[in-house]
């Protein structure tokens, strides 16, 4: 038996799922789902994308129109559904290594472009399903089982990566706060342009065991206690910031969309003919 | 299989098949209404229940919700 929610939008026959206990996948993948129930979306007018990785297994578990597809490459084949069927509505779900290592240059030119796609990052700091190897957003420091004596590379901060690149509506939320993760990933879905939404999540398996940061429980508690709303954080002090990180809705730019443009380009060709 | 419980007005739903006994609902309940027995989530003190949904909120599997099967 399930929720409601549950029944109404899963692949219920495909759960349980296989996060390991107390992934925060599955906070954030609920908290996704009931953006799209709040925005009232027609279940087929919804198209999910993922790549590869812990976080690319939700669409498996979705019951919309959904594509798992290679390393990386989830913004490429989200980019080609949105060029050929501009009326769907294109969410990607991809992790913090998928998106921003193998799959990086797709993610700044997706954003460089304002693609109407919605993207929403699960940010758990390390690469869980090949093993625990250290991504991209690993703190510095950090270990891995790629870096057992810590991380040396800095790492990203994502959402300021993809406002150097462009991106329309810019977000982070926690697996902590979902009803507020939740309103941001609404917010995405409604921006004309492209969205990013940074989720952070925990992995108690990989990054949690290597860097000795507790039961699951522990984790997301860390990540309450370590989430400052924007606000409230430009009144901090750099020794205040230290362990912390920001979250809130930090960019909404109105700007050219993508297929929008690449529509009056045709246009105005065919305008030439006749 | 799934069990709800009921008290009154309220009831909660524990899919047991699904729960992985992370104890996360356990933890964010703030009326202490939850218990894991056995690694598996029960609704152990419904009186006090408010209906407040954070453990259906937090679920990471979907195997807890507020209301009937």
């Amino acid at each position: 038996m399930a929720s409601t929610l549950v029944k109404e939008y899963f692949r219920e026959d495909k759960l349980p799922h296989i996060w390991c206990p107390g992934c925060g996948n599955g906070i954030v993948t609920r908290a996704i789902v009931k953006a799209i129930d709040s925005l009232g979306l027609d279940k087929d007018n919804v198209c999910i994308v993922s790549g590869i990785g812990c976080s690319s297994r939700a669409p498996g578990y979705l019951d919309f129109n959904t594509l798992h597809t290679t390393h990386g490459r989830a913004l490429a084949f989200a980019t080609g559904v949105k060029m050929a069927k501009p009326e769907l509505e294109v969410i990607v779900i991809t992790g913090d290594g998928d998106s921003s290592a193998i799959g990086g240059n797709h993610l700044i030119h997706a954003c460089r472009r304002n693609i109407d796609i919605t993207t929403i990052v699960f940010n758990n700091n390390i690469y869980g399903m090949t093993g625990g190897q250290y991504s991209p957003t690993t703190p510095t420091g950090d270990k891995g089982t790629t870096a057992p004596y810590g991380n040396l590379d800095a790492n990203f901060d994502l959402c300021e990566l993809t406002k150097g690149a462009g991106a329309s509506y810019i977000a982070r939320g926690t697996a902590y706060a979902a009803k507020q993760l939740e309103k941001f990933i609404a917010e995405g879905i409604k921006n004309k342009g492209f969205s990013f939404i940074e989720a952070i999540t925990a992995c108690p398996t990989y990054y949690g065991r290597k860097n000795k940061k507790g039961s699951a429980v522990d984790m997301l508690q860390t990540v309450k206690e370590s989430a400052v709303m924007d606000k409230a954080w430009d009144r901090l002090s750099e020794e205040q910031r230290q362990g912390k990180f920001k979250i809130g809705s930090f960019h909404v730019e109105a700007k050219p969309e993508y297929t929008e443009e690449y529509k009056k380009l045709i246009a105005s060709f065919n305008k030439g003919e006749e | 299989m799934a069990t709800t419980t009921t008290v009154g007005l309220k009831s909660h739903t524990v899919e047991e098949e699904w729960c992985k006994g992370c104890g996360i609902c356990v933890a964010f309940c703030p009326k202490n209404v939850l218990e894991l027995e056995n690694e598996i989530v029960v609704v152990k003190r419904l009186e006090d229940c408010i209906q407040c949904g954070q453990c259906e909120l937090r679920c990471p599997d979907f195997a807890i919700w507020l209301g009937g099967k």
